[in-house]
């Protein structure tokens, strides 16, 4: 997918004056935030699972190769294929020579984050195969040529009458004079198109939430059923997911459960949870016929040891991006790739470069909200001022930050020099300030005054006043 | 809990009050030597180094850094009217050091006596009433460094129920960012003002007069957005109400224009 | 060096500092101990706190449940379901004996096929592996006893759960797998099926039968 993330600044201010954007966007904050908040409360023991969670997660990435190798061996045990891949381009080509060595034509394809990160559409496109997306929110979004606006509810930037206009472009089998106003209308009507693509299909790609070392289990987590269908049906079940997913043992994933669904939907749990343990076995009436694993590298490794690591935890529950006031306002497609939201903002850098990225950590006023509802305690506002700290390094930044901060330091570490500007800074800005507002700011402050009165300073400077009546300062 | 009987308090001016807003200063220091604190303003204090710590410019940040903690440690606390500038200080100055670095340990010891103002008057000097007075309704909006670093939110709330003639009501989302974020409110400018309108619209639907916090960052933010949007609410610091030193004109309503 | 090499070495590069046999046991014992985590209290207590918990958290998720004071009552509750909801008297199942040896001659009119569903079954019928309290759960095993597609492709999917057979949690149901299967070992498809079908993808709105069957109905036999 291409990277429009250093077009940030643009996208935003677009995603802004995109009325119908942020109509549909107004269901985050009414939907998920209430709802989680309900879920967290209703279960006693949910601040102590976010804690075990966080606890187990480090023990696996202490010991991830092990981990990975045990779940390696009882997929093998169990019948199924493990494939390695470093890079997402070695997943794809993994992934279609699996489809093309069985004659695929039509792929049915589960909610899939990763198969977005590495692409796996297009590039199945490219070699002449079919893929259908089958989660309702993906499917649609596959229709108008989208991509995921939200790691778990993928069409929340749309409204229903978008929808309706997709359907009826795409779906031209069907009577057009066909009332599709309400959300049940179009429900019905992907189920039935949907239907028919999940009978036909010769192979079905998921990804997978976790993946369990104790059983070599690989788990999905739906409330459609989608996933199921798709990976129940066809000829063989390829399972794309990064190396971080690993878990040790069926114990271990309970932990992950259940904060997983209370943080993402608010739902004591998803509808279904399913355990996948390789293919077809002997006297089974149904199940793929193969099972494969392919387990993805794509910078995991790399982040390994770094101040990163922590961002490997990641369930990919959402929460985070539903309690953002920055991803509220603009949505995802404006951070410009895969991941939007907070952990969008710390994975992309490591994913397509801070050069690239750079916007992404720090757009953000750093608030923490994200890092309070994390089921898995993850320090994303630390993360982020880590890029910040990259990028300083590295001179990313505009030359005129540069400068003016380098200033105020020299200035901030000086005392007595910094009593004299402050009060010409003052008296400055008292100059410019009518009313006790300032209407327009110079330079680079102008943006603040665009759309906000600047209070002016209110006289002399506490310290020059403290000083005056003879205040204790020592 | 009270500490000594009559600590030495270094009050943290912080530089958005020195040079926006001495009032709230003169604030603080009549609530520390009313809650029986010896109230000291060391000459050499500047910024606490947030903007540069928040930018990635972690060289600049830690000298900054060094010149407060040789200013202030050699009182009994460090008292700052603002949650962000205190959560700097006590949660941050001790992660820019690093380990076997003496200064690390100077900076351990000041951060663990280092406080939000109004936080220190509830839970270090167990002030239940300041015994203002204020005649109106006030709405509060909890910055987001006083409440997530520090813990900051039912303190205000308890001092400001024991004010005489102030009626509180709740702000929707008062624990949703205002959108200032320092210099992300320049540099992403559109972004920061649609977080502040949605702020504003909030406080407007509250009823209150008056908008209250304990940053003068984000007051000045909101106050911003709520004048450009020709609302009559009224923005102040927390410890001016608390101080009762609330009847000069509101933030950004200084000077003859009103 | 082939990519898992590569990988696996990036990792150790990363991790492993000293001792690696220590490292090895840390990891060998864990997964041999599978101990539990922080277990919710609400599923604990006797059968007949399990049951209504259980009954309750189903109710929550609109799966509609139904209390039979014996198996044998199964087949007329299916007729009675389908007749109740203007379906044609017609049932898919598995071979599971605990279905197979009901007295399904006691409703004549009701047609019960056998096997796999292909899609064009509106109603099939399942026994579960067991029941979970703590969310209102039900847990189905693939095999010929009762396939994976019917738990799928039908419209309605009725599931027959003993009450002996609702675990208060999670925990106490992946007991009762390593028993059955032994430690370490599952069978192909383990469904925790948690209501009917939904989705939110169209502006938030919840609605029922995405996928998945529209309708979840529990037949839970009292044989406590």
């Amino acid at each position: 997918m291409q990277v429009t993330s250093p077009a940030f600044k643009q996208n935003a201010t677009r995603a802004l004056a995109d009325v119908t954007l942020q109509k549909a966007m107004k269901n985050v904050e009414t939907g998920f935030i209430a709802k989680r908040a309900k879920a967290a409360e209703a279960l006693p023991e949910f601040e102590a699972l976010r804690d075990a969670a966080r606890d187990l997660k480090t023990h696996v990435l202490k010991h991830l190769d092990l981990y990975l190798e045990a779940y390696e061996k009882k997929v093998i045990a169990s019948g199924g294929h493990v494939h390695w891949a470093e890079s997402a381009e070695d997943a794809r080509r993994i992934v279609t020579d699996i489809c093309k060595r069985l004659g695929a034509r039509t792929v049915t394809k589960g909610k899939s984050m990763i198969t977005e990160e590495i692409a796996l559409n297009d590039h199945l496109e490219k070699e002449g195969l079919i893929p259908v997306e089958t989660d309702l929110g993906e499917y649609i979004i596959q229709l108008r040529g989208e991509h995921p606006s939200h790691i778990i509810a993928p069409a929340v930037h749309l409204t229903k009458e978008q929808v309706a206009g997709d359907f009826r472009r795409v779906h031209t089998h069907l009577d057009a004079g066909r009332d599709l106003t309400e959300p049940v209308t179009l429900l019905s009507e992907a189920r039935a198109v949907l239907r028919e693509k999940f009978l036909l299909a010769d192979v079905g790609i998921t990804g997978a939430n976790f993946l369990v070392a104790e059983t070599g289990t690989s788990i999905i987590v739906t409330n459609e059923g989608n996933g199921d269908l798709t990976q129940t049906l066809p000829k063989a079940h390829v399972v794309v997911a990064s190396i971080e997913k690993i878990v040790p043992t069926l114990e271990d994933v309970d932990t992950l459960l259940r904060v997983l669904a209370r943080s993402a939907t608010g739902q004591e749990m998803s509808v279904y949870t399913t355990f996948s343990t390789g293919p077809r076995r002997d006297g089974d009436p149904d199940g793929p016929g193969e099972y494969h694993v392919v387990l993805l590298d794509n910078g995991r490794s790399a982040m390994l040891g770094t101040e990163f690591e922590e961002m490997l935890r990641c369930i990919r529950c959402g929460a985070c991006m539903n309690h953002c006031p920055v991803y509220q306002q603009i949505g995802g497609h404006a951070y410009g790739w895969v991941y939007p939201g907070p952990m969008g903002a710390v994975l992309t850098p490591t994913l397509v470069g801070v050069d690239k990225a750079g916007h992404l950590p720090n757009a953000s006023t750093l608030c923490g909200r994200c890092e309070s509802v994390c089921p898995m305690r993850i320090p994303l506002p630390k993360m982020m001022r880590a890029w910040r700290n990259r990028e300083w390094e590295r001179a990313l930044n505009p030359a005129a930050l540069r400068t003016g901060l380098g200033l105020w330091a020299s200035v901030a570490t000086r005392p007595a020099l910094y009593r004299l500007a402050a009060r010409a800074a003052s008296l400055g800005m008292r100059l410019l300030g009518r009313g006790g507002r300032i209407a327009r700011l110079p330079f680079f402050a102008a943006g603040w005054t665009a759309n906000r009165d600047m209070p002016a300073p209110e006289g002399a400077t506490f310290m020059d006043q403290w000083k005056a009546k003879g205040g204790r300062s020592a | 809990m009270t500490s000594a009987p009559r600590p030495r308090v270094a009050l943290f001016v912080t530089c958005l009050v020195d040079l926006f807003r001495p009032t709230v200063g003169f604030a603080a220091v009549k609530l520390l030597e009313d809650a029986g604190c010896e109230v000291v303003v060391p000459a050499a204090q500047t910024c606490c180094g947030q903007p540069a710590f928040n930018s990635g410019d972690r060289k600049d940040a830690t000298e900054i850094a060094k010149t407060v903690i040789a200013a202030f440690e050699g009182y009994d606390f460090l008292v700052a009217p603002s949650g962000s500038c205190a959560g700097q200080i006590a949660k941050h100055y001790p992660e820019l050091f690093a380990e076997g670095d003496p200064w690390k340990a100077r900076a351990e010891l000041l951060a663990a006596k280092s406080h939000e103002l109004i936080s220190f008057l509830v839970d270090v000097r167990g002030v239940a009433s300041t015994g203002a007075r204020f005649a109106g309704s006030v709405t509060y909006h909890d910055s987001c460094s006083g409440l997530r670093e520090l813990g900051v939110r039912a303190q205000p709330r308890k001092l400001l129920g024991a004010v005489e003639g102030l009626s509180l009501t709740e702000l929707e989302d008062s624990d949703v960012c205002c959108g200032f974020g320092g210099t992300f409110s320049v540099k992403y400018s559109d972004l920061s003002g649609a977080i502040v309108d949605k702020k504003a619209t909030k406080v407007e639907a509250s009823g209150a007069t008056t908008l209250l916090a304990g940053d003068l960052g984000c007051l000045m933010n909101m106050a911003g957005r709520l004048s450009r949007k020709g609302s009559t609410i009224e923005v102040r610091h927390v410890a001016e109400v608390l101080a009762g030193m609330a009847d000069g004109p509101a933030i950004g309503k200084t000077g003859k224009g009103r | 060096m082939n990519a898992r090499d590569a990988i696996l070495g990036k990792i150790r590069r990363a991790r492993v500092v000293g001792d690696d046999a220590a490292r090895r046991a840390t990891v060998t014992d864990r997964l041999a101990a599978h101990r539990p985590g922080i277990v919710p209290a609400r599923g604990e207590g006797d059968a007949a706190h399990r049951l209504a918990l259980f009954l309750e958290m189903a109710d929550k998720v609109s799966a509609s449940t139904e209390r039979l004071a014996s198996a044998d009552d199964v087949p007329a509750a299916v007729a009675r379901y389908l007749r109740s909801k203007n379906l044609p008297q017609a049932i898919r199942r598995g071979i599971d004996p605990r279905l197979a040896g009901l007295p399904f001659d006691r409703e004549p009119q009701l047609t019960v096929a056998v096997g796999p569903s292909d899609g064009h079954d509106l109603a099939g019928l399942s026994h579960a592996f067991a029941g979970v309290a703590e969310t209102g759960t039900v847990v189905l095993v693939s095999g010929a006893d009762n396939p994976t597609t019917l738990n799928f492709l039908p419209e309605h999917h009725l599931v027959v759960v003993r009450a002996s057979e609702i675990a208060g949690n999670y925990e106490a149901v992946w007991a009762r797998v390593r028993a059955e299967w032994g430690a370490g070992e599952m069978p192909r498809a383990i469904n925790w099926i948690t209501g009917p079908s939904r989705s939110g993808d169209i502006e938030q709105t919840i609605l029922l039968g995405a996928h998945g069957p529209r309708s979840l109905h529990l037949l839970v036999v009292d044989d406590g």
